[in-house]
Formats: C-alpha cells, sequence, structure tokens
C-alpha cells in the first residue's frame, strides 16, 4: 500500500477526517485514487467537495488519519471554486498565466525566452491575441480560460479543479472539458468537484459520491445511480455544534478492520454493500446521543 | 522674471546653502526606496498599514531617545527594533490564529504606540516629540545621509528580488502557497523594508510624514499609469518633484514654513491635481464621455 501511494499521481486517504472547529466536513474517507484515474467528486452544496481538494493540496490540515499526495505535495495543480485572485490589480493575461512557471523558473530566471511557450499555452485555451490585455477586463469564462492557460504551464502530474465550469458557458465548457481530458491521455490524476450530473456521466471515468462521509465511490456508471444520489441528499444535513466527539476509532477496533483495505482506485465505502456503518448507528458517542440529531 | 531669476529661483538655494543640498540628497534617497513600497501597498489595500507601522516604531525610537538622546544611531535601531517586533508578531499572529492581517497588525501597533507616547512623556519636553513627528530634514547630517543612501540601495535591490513572488503574492496568494513555501518569508520581508524605510524616513521627515512621502506619490500614480512598470517610476518622479517643491516653498516662503510638512503638502497638491486631471480614472476625464470604440 505504501509503495503505492509513493507513486506519482496517486492520492491515498487513511481515515481522513476534515472539517472547520472540530466538526468534520469530510468523514472519515478512506481509498486511493490512482495515478492517472479522472475522478468526479460530486454531492449536493456542503458535501465536502472543495474541502476535500483543499485538504489534498493542504491548505486545510486533517483533523484525523491522513492524505498522502504522490512524493512531493507541490507538484499538484489546484483550481479553487473561488479564487482569491485580485482582478484589481494591475497585471496582464501573459503576466498571469506566466505564473504556473513557477516551479521551473523560481523567482529569479528570466520569462522572456519563454514567450513563445506562454503564447501557446493562451492559445491552447482559445485566447490568442489576449497576451497585453489586464486581467480585470477580462470576462468570467475568459478568465477561467487564462487560469487553465496557467494549469497547462504547471505541467503538474495532479490537477484539483473546484467546480471548474460554475458560471461558464457551454461552448467554454466544452473548450475546457476536451483540455480535461487531454491530461487524462497524458496520463495526470485530474479530480474535479462538478455538479452537473450530465457531463460527469459523458466524460469522467470515475466518481465519488460525497456527503460529507463517502457514500459510493467507483466507475461513474456503477456509481451515479438514484438510490445512491438520494441518499447523498439525504445525508447532507447541518452541523450539530452539540455533536459529541467522535469515537471512529474505538468502532474500528470492535470491527476487526478486516474490510478496510480497498481495492485499488476504490474507496471503502463501495458500492452500497453495506459498509457504511454510520448510518446503521454502530456509531457511538457520549451520552448516547444521535450523532446526526437535528440542529437545536 | 528673467531666465536668470527662475534659475536662481530654483537651483540658488542648493548652490548657496550646504544644509539645502544635504536636504536634497536625503529627500530623493527616500524618494526611490519609498514610493515603490507605497506602490505595492495600495495595491494590495494595505495604505493604511504603513501609517500603523509608522505608529510602531515610535516606542522603539523613544526609548533610543530616552537612552541615549537625540542620537541617530539610537533612534535608528530602536526603531527598528520596535518596527520589526511588530511586524513580525503581527505575521506569526495572522498565521497562526483565526485574526486577519489588519486586526492582528491594529493590535500590536495600538500596544506599541501607547508605550511610546509614554516613554516619551517620562522625560522628553513638547519640543522632543515635535522632533520625532516631524523630523529635521534641514539639519541631515553625514550619518543620516549615509543611512538614507543605505537605506534606498538596500530596498531597491531587496525589491529586485522579491518582486515575482512579491507580486504573485499579491495576485493570488493561494496559488503561490500551493507552488512553494516563499509567501511567508517574502511577505515579512516586505514589511521589514517598509519598516526600514520608515526609520529612515523618520530621521528626515518624521514618521508621520515619512508616511505621506511613501504613499501619497503612489497613489498620485495610480492617475497616470496602468501597469507596475509605469506605477513604480512614476510614483518616484512624484515623490522627487514633491521633494524639490516642498524644500523650495519652505526656503522662500515669507513666514517660517517646516520643510517636512512642506514636502509632504506638496505631494498632497500634486494628488489633488492628478485626481483631477490625471488621465486614468481622473475626475474630468470621467466627466468627458469618450465616442466608444468599434470594438
Amino acid at each position: 500500500m505504501s509503495g503505492e501511494a509513493a507513486r506519482a499521481g496517486a492520492i491515498r486517504f487513511q481515515g481522513l477526517t476534515l472539517g472547520y472547529d472540530r466538526h468534520p466536513a469530510v468523514h472519515h474517507l478512506d481509498g486511493t485514487i490512482a495515478a492517472g484515474d479522472l475522478l468526479a467528486v460530486v454531492g449536493p452544496n456542503g458535501a465536502g467537495k472543495s474541502t476535500l481538494l483543499k485538504g489534498i493540496v493542504g491548505e486545510i490540515r486533517p483533523l484525523d488519519g491522513s492524505v498522502e499526495a504522490g512524493p512531493r505535495s507541490g507538484a499538484i495543480a489546484y483550481l479553487p471554486q473561488a479564487a482569491e485572485i485580485d482582478r484589481s490589480f494591475p497585471l496582464s493575461v501573459l503576466d498571469l498565466v506566466a505564473m504556473g512557471l513557477w516551479r521551473p523558473l523560481g523567482a529569479w530566471r528570466s520569462l522572456t525566452r519563454q514567450r513563445s511557450r506562454l503564447i501557446e499555452a493562451l492559445a491552447a485555451v482559445g485566447l490568442n491575441g489576449f497576451e497585453d490585455r489586464p486581467i480585470g477586463t477580462l470576462s468570467g469564462g475568459q478568465f477561467q480560460r487564462a487560469l487553465f492557460a496557467r494549469l497547462i504551464l504547471q505541467d503538474a502530474r495532479i490537477i484539483l479543479l473546484d467546480e471548474p465550469f460554475t458560471g461558464i458557458d457551454e461552448r467554454t465548457t466544452a473548450d475546457l472539458l476536451t483540455l480535461i481530458r487531454g491530461w487524462h491521455r497524458e496520463g495526470r490524476t485530474v479530480v474535479a468537484a462538478l455538479h452537473d450530473l450530465g457531463q460527469v456521466r459523458a466524460h469522467f471515468a470515475s466518481t465519488l459520491v460525497l456527503a460529507r462521509r463517502p457514500i459510493a465511490w467507483g466507475p461513474t456508471r456503477e456509481v451515479l445511480t438514484p438510490p445512491v444520489l438520494a441518499r447523498a441528499l439525504r445525508l447532507s444535513e447541518a452541523w450539530d455544534e452539540a455533536a459529541a466527539i467522535c469515537r471512529h476509532e474505538a468502532h474500528e477496533a470492535h470491527h476487526g478492520g478486516s474490510p478496510e483495505t480497498p481495492a485499488p482506485g476504490h474507496g471503502h465505502a463501495g458500492h452500497g454493500h453495506g459498509h457504511d456503518h454510520h448510518e446503521h448507528g454502530h456509531h457511538d458517542h457520549d451520552h448516547g446521543r444521535a450523532h446526526h440529531g437535528a440542529v437545536s | 522674471m528673467t531666465f536668470a531669476d527662475c534659475l536662481d529661483f530654483l537651483i540658488g538655494p542648493f548652490v548657496e546653502f550646504g544644509f539645502m543640498r544635504r536636504a536634497l540628497a536625503g529627500c530623493l534617497a527616500l524618494s526611490l526606496s519609498a514610493p515603490p513600497l507605497g506602490v505595492f501597498l495600495m495595491l494590495r489595500r494595505m495604505s493604511l498599514m504603513s501609517e500603523a507601522m509608522s505608529h510602531a516604531i515610535l516606542p522603539g525610537a523613544a526609548a533610543g531617545f530616552l537612552v541615549a538622546g537625540l542620537s541617530l544611531p539610537a533612534m535608528t535601531l530602536g526603531g527598528l527594533v520596535a518596527g520589526l517586533a511588530v511586524a513580525l508578531a503581527a505575521g506569526l499572529v495572522t498565521r497562526s490564529t483565526v485574526l486577519k492581517e489588519d486586526a492582528s497588525l491594529a493590535a500590536f501597533y495600538l500596544i506599541s504606540l501607547a508605550g511610546g507616547v509614554f516613554l516619551v512623556s517620562l522625560r522628553g519636553s513638547q519640543v522632543d516629540l515635535l522632533h520625532i513627528l516631524f523630523g529635521t530634514v534641514l539639519a541631515l547630517d553625514d550619518d543620516a545621509l549615509t543611512l538614507l543612501g543605505g537605506i534606498a540601495s538596500l530596498t531597491l535591490v531587496a525589491l529586485a528580488l522579491l518582486y515575482r513572488p512579491l507580486v504573485i503574492e499579491c495576485v493570488d496568494p493561494l496559488f503561490l502557497r500551493t507552488v512553494s513555501r516563499a509567501g511567508g518569508p517574502v511577505h515579512s520581508a516586505f514589511l521589514a523594508l517598509v519598516v526600514v524605510n520608515l526609520v529612515g524616513g523618520f530621521q528626515a521627515l518624521g514618521t508621520l510624514l515619512a508616511v505621506g512621502l511613501m504613499l501619497l506619490p503612489a497613489i498620485t500614480a495610480r492617475f497616470w499609469a496602468a501597469d507596475l512598470s509605469g506605477l513604480i517610476p512614476v510614483a518616484m518622479l512624484v515623490s522627487m518633484l514633491s521633494s524639490v517643491t516642498g524644500l523650495l516653498v519652505s526656503y522662500h516662503a515669507g513666514i517660517r514654513l517646516p520643510t517636512g510638512p512642506a514636502i509632504v503638502l506638496a505631494a498632497g497638491a500634486l494628488y489633488l491635481v492628478s485626481m483631477l486631471v490625471g488621465p486614468r480614472g481622473g475626475l474630468l476625464h470621467r466627466l468627458v464621455r469618450r465616442r466608444h470604440l468599434e470594438a
């Protein structure tokens, strides 16, 4: 298992719990995203999709468990949902895209000989002739294209995309999906949080359905079924301010831990073969309070 | 007025008096280093942060003053220590707690300022306090000039080295965090440069007015230039122009006009004029509706 995790491009989760203020937003995720996978993460709002991507890239520290992404965490390219980018900053599109070359160039090496590479990347996303435009003058779709050009130049083994097509028109989405498929063919690991299930079915090999805890994880065709989606919707409940301390560990020991080794590329949530222990009420908590009680 | 009169009006004071030449040299050095920092502060919406930092260096300078009187090295060292301590502490608190940078900085600079006022009032008279607030641009000695020159050189070299990560950190801090660990150190180094310049400027112009020469030219430049490669040189030019104008006005004025404030008022006047007539979003240009283009 550890040998596999060391493989460039694979992402391994071990009992990963991510959250805010001790409240889990992603709860006990186990499994491995195989190198070269094209994985869609779907789930209702608040299901923990963005949190999971932030956890992989190291933006937030796990509350529990661990995530290992390839040999170096820096080899990950990450497109956040609402980029913190200051678009009023007087910067040209070319300079924005050139940031993608940080890894080879660092702070001091010259950019002048890279100009053709930058123009090429801009052309690949359909932004020919936009080099000298200030970033503040781009439309939402054009800006997203520019960010994809930056992703191209980052040349990363693992690419994380957080709802990359929100507010983007069909043509741009189609162009960018073509790009994503190209990355997949090149053997890169692509993980995208998405809402459009049609898109997921058409373009993504595997899918992880998330509702804080993993609901299902496997080949898209087998995972995206109405019962699974209905369950995901039902389980995306609100925070319980008075939630008790999670005693998952104790439960695990009691369980014997036998089925915890997932097949490569699949999570232990499986395809509904009854291992979703949270739902069956074994989850012991202090004071016998239900873990997912109503918000008071 | 003949051409010769003009020349005499503009150059005469500097030719005639050594203290005017020193003042000019000191202000021009500061004009090369402080405005570029102001440009970055403005673009990061941290303009008011330099004001806070200038308050933060006060207790250090006051401590130096208490120990050694009006001594340049003591007050400079004290100011540097206090300013860097506040910048580092604020940065540390921002990174390790829930506080945002402005809040943590506000907390530390207020502590520092109160301490400074306390220290100054322990010994100094009103005159000393005025000196710290308004500086003595007409009494720059060799040591002070060397200090200002050194600070300007250090700032320009450091900015050249930090430029790329600094710009990325301003535009997309999250991106920089995912590709490099440079973000934190670069930000700290930038704050350190601000502190160093404020400490240098407070020798010449005083703490309050050092901020003016850092920010007013940068803000003025926004009305004349669109991108960094324009903003920085324009800000330097505005700063130099303000320095020369301020020195001349305070020299020629019939009444006794303190030089430090005269320089900052000159920068303020340039700002007001630019705000009205500046081609990039100036008021007058907004009033005139130009015909739009075909595409």
